[in-house]
């Protein structure tokens, strides 16, 4: 039997059925490769001085360090603060104390189901514009931590509740007080289960520090737009930054899947998506 | 909130703009998505890893990189959409900004409905296709009878998180010159800086409310269809 349930171990006959079909998509996808790469050569876009200024070194330190590193530090700050407010509001929401544990799913949710850019708009008219305290980099971190924290504090949750219910319970039935349990017992454990989670939200809140190009912040997307007002170069310009950010988010990707192996096993990862889910608003 | 009151046609229409983006551009993304989940499930080992290659690379790119390939770069090479503009659905003219719009969140999206799909069709166990094929079932039925039962209710919960990242992911369009609700908000703020409280929230329930509906229909189909086990 072959390894997928739809579709049986191909015959000979299939089998040279298929290899015509590979034959013809491959014609099809270079046909299509060959087309995008034919029309940026008809609009004059592969000639060297367009893409000159990524191999200029003063450009390149501009990308990397006043992009780059931007994006990189506004992802860290928001993720290292998310992973502070998923933790206090998903033990809260596993709280005994309904008056605890309501206001934390309140919190949670609400951030969860508002877009991130609506929240970063709010947080930059409140706190950067005109003469506000903070600058638009903080407020695409705030905003970042709001959203990702709230994800996180699903994770936190649904990672504490897959801590097999003996170890709780034989941590209570030697004596441990409930603070105790949580902090030595059941937070180690979840940990492990949760690290590739949380490294995967990571790529998330990179993908999302690009929406800071609307509240005027600093990082990749922001760089951009001068280096393609002075040359006249968009379309590499967005292939360069793009490349970059994939780049960097499957490093990310990479170091998750290592984790996983290590820590977890074969196992499944935490069933959340990585797209904040709501689950028709059912605890899952 | 007086802001949004008193503009409240204006905020219903900013809504509806939203709606109309999540709506033409989530039909899109579920036809595309299909697509590639039947080219990363089919037995083409070509198109296998084309696909996987087209996931990879439009789940890591921000969805505003694509917007500003769309919006900033695509005109550069000549392809401005200009042409939808003389068409005329019920009435309502399309725009080319709407029809960009749509087109970026499209290409990012049916990366994600694509992997949905494939977790659907990867939640039925082998066995269950080697059960059905012992009890003398053709290929056929047991297609229709055994598989693609089970991966479309197991398909039904990833898919509405992708859903409803759609739906709050078409507020990006709104930095790309769409009067959809997270730019009239900003308009609203704009003008009316000493209520941005209220404003933000009266939007953000809104947002909430068109979340809420998605997740609960999810849910009502995900109970009609459960099967006891």
């Amino acid at each position: 039997m072959s390894a997928s349930v739809l579709f049986d171990a191909p015959g000979p006959k299939t089998v040279a059925r298929h290899r015509i079909y590979s034959v013809i998509s491959l014609v099809a996808l270079l046909a299509l490769v060959a087309f995008g790469v034919w029309k940026m050569y008809d609009a004059g876009q592969l000639e060297y001085a367009l893409w000159e200024p990524f191999v200029t070194p003063d450009y390149v330190q501009y990308i990397l360090v006043d992009g780059l590193l931007e994006t990189l530090k506004m992802a860290f700050f928001s993720i290292i603060f998310a992973v502070v407010f998923g933790l206090v509001f998903g033990v809260a929401k596993l709280s005994d104390h309904g008056w605890v544990r309501w206001p934390a799913w309140l919190v949670v949710e609400f951030f969860r189901a508002v877009p991130v850019l609506l929240l970063m708009i709010f947080t930059f008219f409140l706190l950067a514009i005109g003469d506000g305290p903070l600058t638009s980099f903080w407020c695409v971190v705030i905003a970042l931590t709001l959203y990702n924290g709230s994800v996180l504090a699903e994770v936190f949750r649904a990672g504490i509740n897959a801590v097999p219910q003996g170890q709780g319970e034989a941590a209570y039935a030697i004596g441990m007080r409930k603070s105790q349990v949580m902090t030595s017992v059941l937070l180690p454990q979840g940990v492990k289960i949760m690290l590739p989670t949380i490294i995967s939200q990571m790529v998330v809140a990179l993908k999302d520090t690009s929406l800071g190009y609307y509240i005027l912040a600093p990082g990749l997307t922001a760089v951009g737009k001068p280096i393609y007002q002075e040359f006249g170069n968009q379309v590499q310009t967005t292939i360069v930054i793009t490349a970059l950010y994939v780049v960097v988010n499957l490093i990310l990707t990479w170091i998750a899947t290592i984790v996983q192996k290590r820590l977890v096993g074969e196992k499944n990862p935490l069933e959340l998506s990585r797209v904040g889910n709501l689950d028709g608003g059912r605890n899952v | 909130m007086d802001a949004v009151f008193s503009n409240f046609d204006e905020y219903l229409k900013a809504f509806g703009l939203t709606i109309g983006l999540f709506v033409v551009s989530g039909i899109a993304s579920l036809v595309l998505g299909t697509i590639l989940a039947v080219f990363r499930v089919g037995p083409v080992s070509v198109l296998n890893k084309a696909a996987a290659v087209y996931v990879t690379l439009f789940r890591n790119t921000p969805l505003l990189m694509i917007f500003i390939f769309i919006f900033i770069a695509m005109p550069v090479l000549g392809y401005n959409f200009k042409f939808v503009e003389g068409i005329e659905i019920g009435g309502w003219n399309v725009s080319a900004f709407f029809f960009r719009a749509c087109l970026a969140l499209t290409l990012y999206t049916s990366a994600f409905v694509c992997e949905a799909m494939r977790s659907g069709v990867n939640a039925v166990p082998l066995g269950q296709a080697e059960a059905g094929r012992a009890i003398g079932l053709t290929f056929a039925q047991s297609m229709n009878l055994v598989i693609l039962p089970q991966a479309a209710r197991a398909v039904i919960p990833p898919m509405t998180s992708v859903l409803i990242a759609l739906a709050k992911n078409t507020s990006v369009a709104a930095a790309f010159g769409l009067a959809e609700a997270t730019a009239t908000m900003r308009g609203f703020t704009n003008n009316n800086a000493d209520q941005r409280i209220g404003i933000f929230v009266a939007f953000a329930i809104g947002y909430i409310i068109v979340v809420e509906v998605i997740s609960l229909s999810s849910y009502l189909v995900e109970r009609k269809v459960r099967v006891a086990r």
